[in-house]
C-alpha cells in the first residue's frame, strides 16, 4: 500500500541541554508535531518567540486523515509563507453533490465571493501537509523541532511547568513558561494534567479507503471525472442502507468513507477481501484499481473543560473532537493556533495580563462548541436514530429532489467557515451603522488591492501587530507597548476594484481595529484616538481606564 | 395567497436538530402520533385550504413513483 507517497523519517538529535544534564526554561514548549503544533510554532516563532517542540515520533501522521483545508485555514498558512504553495498542489473544488439512492438530490456550490487571495476549499493529504510544515519549522529562526522525545510527566508551579521526556537516551527533564499541548484527541498531556475531556460518542464506523485508479481506466463511474466535486451517496445502490463520501485528493488518490454501522467488526473490515468488493460495488468491474491505505474508525464529539489548565494551553484535537463531516477538525485546529500566538506573545512579553490567555478559552471554546454543533447535526442527518427520524430524514431527501424548500435541511456536513466570535470580551461593540458582515469578532475578508504599485491582497498587509485599517486620515495609537499602526486606504494601500470599500462599509473616515489575528476588534464612523486607545486596551485586557 | 415553495425557515439545521429531538423518549409509535399531530396543528395554523389542497398535492405527488 501507499505507492504514491514515501513517509520521511527525520533524525533524533540529542539535545544540548540533555547531554549537559543543565535544567533550561523555555519560554514555550510544543507537545506534538502534527499540523497544529508545527503551525503554532511557525506562527509563534514568526513573530517573535522562540519555541521547542517535542514529538515521540520520528515522522508525518501515517495513513489517510485531514483531508480537506478550507480558505480561513489556507489565509493562517499564507502569512506563514505556505498557502500558495498547498493551493497549487492540493485539489480545488467549489461544487458538492448529494444523492439518495440512485438519484441526484441536490447540488450545492460553495460559491466563494470572488476577488480573494484563497479559495473556498482545498483537498490534501495531511502527511504533505505536515512534511512542508516540518521543512518550514527546519529553516524558521526560532524553532527547535525534536523527535523521538516522549513526554511522560509534567508538573505545574506558579510560573513554569517541569517536563520529563524520554529520548533514546534516557530521561531528562525541561521547564517552560508555557505549554501547548497539540498532541491530539488521545492527548496524553490532558490525561497527565486530568483534564476533563466530555461529550458524545457514535454508535457508528467508517471505513476510509485511499483508492488509486489504474491509468488509462474506461468507463469510469460518475463522480470520478476530471473535475473535482465532493459526492455524497445516502443510501446508494451500491452499499444499500448507508452512506458514501468521495473526495479527490492530490497524486490522483480518490479518498472514499464509507458508513458501516454499529455492528461491522472494524478488524474484519479492514481485510482487503472486504473492502475490495465494497469499492468495486461502487467503481463497476472494469475500473481496476490499487488500494493505497485502509482504515476504520469512529468519533465522538467532545471538548476539554478549560483550554488553559495553569501554565498548559490546549489546542486541535487535544481540545477538540468533531465528526469528520464538515472538515471541522484540522480547520478549527489550526484557527486555535491563530488565536493563541499573538495573546501568548503579549503576556510573554509582559505587555499583557494573563486574563488575555483566559480570552483564549472564551473565544475558541465558542468556537469549538460551534463546530460541535454543526457536526452532531450533520451526523444526526446521516445517522438518524429512531425510526422517525430516519423517515424524516428520507423525506427531506426525497423532496429536495424538485423541492428548494427542503433542500435547506439536507445535511451531509456543513463545510468548515471560521465561527465569528461575537460575544467576545475583547470586542469593542458598534456605536454606528454598518452595512456587511465586517462586525467585532469577525475574521476579516480579504479584497484585491494596491500597494507601491504592486497589486496585492488585504490580508498580506494585516497580522502582524494591530492594525488601523482606516478609510480617512488617522494617526497611530498606543497603549502600552502596543502601537496600532495605520493602514489607510488611498494612502498606504489603493483599493483598486473598489472591493474594500464594499466589503466594509467603508464610507470615509470610516475606521476599523484590527488584531494580530486579523480579526475586527471595533469600528468607527470617524478617528478619535481616545476610543481607539480604549478599544486597543480593551483588546488586550488592559484596563487603561478610557 | 399560493404555496411558499421556497425555503422560508430561518436557521434551518437548528429548527431540524429541534424537530428530531422533540421525538426523544418516544416509541416508534408515538414519534408517528406525534409528526401526524404536527401536521394537523400545522394545517389549523394555515387554515387557508387552497394552500393547504396544493401542499396536499405536492407530498402526494413527491411520494408517487414517477408515471412516466
Amino acid at each position: 500500500m501507499l505507492q504514491t507517497y514515501t513517509y520521511p523519517e527525520y533524525a533524533y538529535r540529542a539535545s544540548a541541554e540533555q547531554r549537559s544534564g543543565k535544567l533550561k526554561c523555555h519560554p514555550v514548549v510544543i507537545i506534538g508535531a502534527g499540523p497544529i503544533g508545527l503551525t503554532q510554532a511557525l506562527d509563534l516563532a514568526s513573530r517573535g518567540v522562540p519555541v521547542v517542540v517535542l514529538d515521540d515520533n520520528c515522522t508525518v501522521s501515517i495513513g489517510s486523515r485531514a483531508v480537506c483545508y478550507a480558505k480561513r485555514t489556507l489565509e493562517v498558512w499564507d502569512r506563514l509563507g505556505l498557502a500558495e504553495e498547498f493551493v497549487a498542489k492540493g485539489v480545488q473544488w467549489e461544487i458538492g453533490k448529494v444523492f439518495f439512492r440512485d438519484q441526484l438530490t441536490y447540488t450545492f456550490n460553495l460559491l466563494p465571493e470572488a476577488e480573494h487571495k484563497m479559495p473556498a476549499m482545498i483537498n490534501y493529504q495531511q502527511y504533505h501537509i505536515e512534511e512542508r510544515l516540518v521543512q518550514a519549522c527546519e529553516q524558521a529562526n526560532g524553532v527547535d523541532l525534536r523527535w523521538k522525545h516522549k513526554v511522560l510527566a509534567l508538573e505545574q508551579s506558579s510560573d513554569c511547568a517541569t517536563l520529563t521526556v524520554e529520548t533514546p537516551d534516557g530521561l531528562f527533564k525541561l521547564q517552560a513558561q508555557w505549554v501547548i499541548a497539540a498532541d491530539g484527541a488521545h492527548s496524553d498531556t490532558r490525561r497527565l494534567i486530568g483534564a476533563d475531556f466530555s461529550g458524545q460518542f457514535f454508535q457508528d464506523r467508517f471505513l476510509i479507503a485511499d483508492v488509486v485508479l489504474k491509468e488509462g481506466s474506461l468507463g469510469l463511474p460518475p463522480g470520478f471525472g476530471s473535475r473535482a466535486e465532493r459526492w455524497f451517496w445516502f443510501d446508494p445502490p451500491f452499499h444499500r442502507g448507508q452512506s458514501v463520501l468521495l473526495h479527490k485528493q492530490a497524486d490522483g488518490v480518490w479518498r472514499i468513507d464509507f458508513q458501516l454501522g454499529w455492528d461491522a467488526d472494524p478488524n474484519e473490515e479492514k481485510k482487503p477481501e472486504r473492502v475490495i468488493p465494497r469499492i468495486q460495488a461502487m467503481l463497476g468491474p472494469q475500473v481496476e484499481f490499487e488500494l493505497e491505505w485502509v482504515s476504520v474508525y469512529q468519533f465522538a464529539c467532545r471538548r476539554i473543560d478549560h483550554f488553559r489548565h495553569g501554565r498548559v494551553l490546549f489546542a486541535g484535537d487535544a481540545a477538540h473532537q468533531v465528526s469528520p463531516f464538515g472538515a471541522r477538525g484540522a480547520n478549527t485546529g489550526v484557527q486555535d493556533t491563530d488565536n493563541l500566538g499573538w495573546k501568548l506573545k503579549a503576556v510573554i512579553e509582559g505587555q499583557a495580563p494573563l486574563a488575555l490567555l483566559d480570552t483564549y478559552h472564551e473565544e475558541r471554546a465558542w468556537a469549538a462548541d460551534d463546530n460541535i454543533g454543526h457536526s452532531t447535526r450533520a451526523t444526526d442527518f446521516i445517522t438518524p436514530k429512531s425510526r422517525a427520524a430516519l423517515r424524516l430524514r428520507n423525506a427531506v431527501l426525497e423532496l429536495a429532489r424538485s423541492e428548494p424548500l427542503a433542500r435547506p435541511l439536507v445535511n451531509s456536513g456543513r463545510l468548515s467557515t471560521p465561527t465569528p466570535y461575537v460575544h467576545s470580551s475583547l470586542n469593542t461593540p458598534d456605536s454606528a451603522l454598518f452595512a456587511g458582515s465586517m462586525c467585532p469578532g469577525t475574521a476579516c475578508v480579504d479584497a484585491p488591492i494596491e500597494r507601491a504599485g504592486q497589486p496585492g491582497w488585504l490580508l498580506e498587509q494585516l497580522g502582524r501587530g494591530f492594525v488601523l485599517l482606516s478609510f480617512g486620515p488617522a494617526a497611530p495609537v498606543q497603549v502600552g507597548g502596543h502601537v496600532a499602526q495605520v493602514l489607510q486606504v488611498g494612502r498606504d494601500v489603493i483599493d483598486s476594484k473598489g472591493l474594500l470599500q464594499q466589503r466594509y462599509d467603508g464610507q470615509p473616515g470610516t475606521l476599523y481595529l484590527i488584531r494580530p489575528d486579523q480579526h475586527v476588534a471595533a469600528r468607527w464612523r470617524q478617528f478619535d484616538p481616545e476610543q481607539v486607545q480604549a478599544a486597543l486596551g480593551r483588546a488586550l485586557k488592559l484596563h487603561t481606564g478610557a | 395567497m399560493s404555496l411558499l415553495r421556497h425555503p422560508n425557515i430561518d436557521q434551518p439545521d437548528l429548527f431540524y436538530a429541534e424537530l428530531i429531538a422533540a421525538q426523544r423518549d418516544l416509541s416508534d409509535e408515538q414519534a408517528d402520533m406525534m409528526l401526524s399531530k404536527l401536521v394537523l396543528i400545522l394545517c389549523n395554523h394555515i387554515g387557508d385550504r387552497a394552500v393547504l389542497s396544493e401542499a396536499i398535492a405536492l407530498a402526494r405527488s413527491n411520494t408517487l413513483p414517477a408515471s412516466d
